[in-house]
């Protein structure tokens, strides 16, 4: 396999593994939302990752071209070779959490997959185009709730704060370029995330001084989910994940 | 969130163009945005239509079914009232 083909399978897995851990993350909101209808939103959102993810391990799969199918992806790998950043892995805390990382992400998923629309790989761009439509209304929830969450009562102005000064570290490494991902750049095939930085900040200090929050201080930051570097809940999420597949190979329902 | 505090909604959805919105459900939210959001994850999921209207249940004036004696049963006798005569184009479908 030659070098861009190489960078093109890391690429299609690493943003599939965004989109299974985050969309895994929701799912355990199912029938533990707050009320009827947010739990059906919630789950709504997280069926759209767990799409997303489909699509790109299948063609992951594609690209690889060695007999391995979707399903293998997902569930036969262990954490080291999961490529998603840390952020989508973290457990869901309360809803402030949730939502505050929801709010993060989906700010960085708008500006990301409306540039990869415009990716030379067909496939990619087809693919984005389906997803930019999704992480718009995404991001239309989850505006809404940072703001009715940080200008709401005083418990839940706290909690989103806190919920923010949390996470806010974990931004950082999904400005940063992955080893083999400039080469997809220069083809016109990869987005080039750390140009996408600057509007990504732009709507979280409009979001969050809306919502009467405070943008948390820029002194800490953590990465290493593009390398195969995660946190200790990873492997909690891909125990649950893997199960059925793990335990019964091969196994179809 | 306490949901017992979160007002009711009811939905009304417009399934094609043509069409009147229909009633199709209710459902608890904080404000009208919210349930316009609401109503797209509860009763849109299937991309069932192509304009939705929420609206306040207590907004909703309703009659009482024993006012509907008096509002319904004087027409029963005056069948010239009632358009069955004309025959419709087949075009006009959704009349």
């Amino acid at each position: 396999m030659d070098s861009q083909k190489k960078a093109l399978l890391n690429y299609c897995i690493a943003l599939g593994d965004d989109s299974l851990t985050l969309g895994h993350r929701l799912s355990e909101w199912c029938r533990n939302g707050p009320f009827l209808e947010e739990d059906l939103a919630l789950t709504n959102v997280s069926l759209d990752f767990i799409g997303r993810a489909r699509m790109l391990y299948s063609y992951a799969a594609e690209v690889e071209d060695q007999g391995r199918g979707e399903d293998d992806i997902a569930y036969l790998r262990d954490c080291r070779e999961y490529r998603n950043f840390l952020i989508n892995e973290l457990p869901n805390g309360d809803f402030a959490f949730t939502m505050a990382r929801q709010l993060m992400i989906d700010a960085f998923d708008v500006g990301f997959y409306k540039g990869l629309t415009q990716s030379a790989d067909e496939m990619l761009a087809a693919i984005a185009a389906k997803a930019i439509k999704e992480s718009r209304y995404h991001l239309r929830r989850s505006e809404d709730w940072i703001k009715r969450l940080g200008d709401g009562t005083d418990e839940s102005h706290e909690r989103t704060q806190k919920a923010f000064d949390q996470l806010w570290g974990y931004a950082a490494e999904m400005f940063e370029m992955a080893s083999d991902e400039q080469q997809l750049v220069d083809a016109g095939i990869a987005v080039d995330r750390s140009a996408l930085k600057a509007e990504w900040s732009s709507t979280m200090h409009s979001v969050l001084k809306e919502a009467t929050l405070d943008i948390p201080a820029q002194d800490w930051a953590i990465g290493g989910g593009r390398e195969g570097i995660h946190t200790e809940h990873l492997g909690y999420l891909l125990a649950e994940l893997q199960y059925l597949q793990r335990t019964y190979p091969g196994q179809q329902w | 969130m306490n949901q017992h505090s979160l007002p009711l909604f009811e939905v009304f959805i417009r399934s094609k163009r043509g069409l009147d919105h229909r009633h199709v459900g209710s459902l608890h939210a904080e404000d009208p945005a919210q349930a316009l959001d609401y109503a797209r994850d509860v009763y849109l999921r299937r991309s069932e239509g192509v304009s939705v209207w929420v609206v306040r249940s207590s907004d909703i004036t309703a009659s009482q079914e024993s006012d509907m004696a008096s509002f319904c049963d004087p027409m029963d006798d005056k069948p010239y009232r009632h358009a069955t005569h004309f025959k419709l184009p087949k075009e006009v479908d959704n009349m």
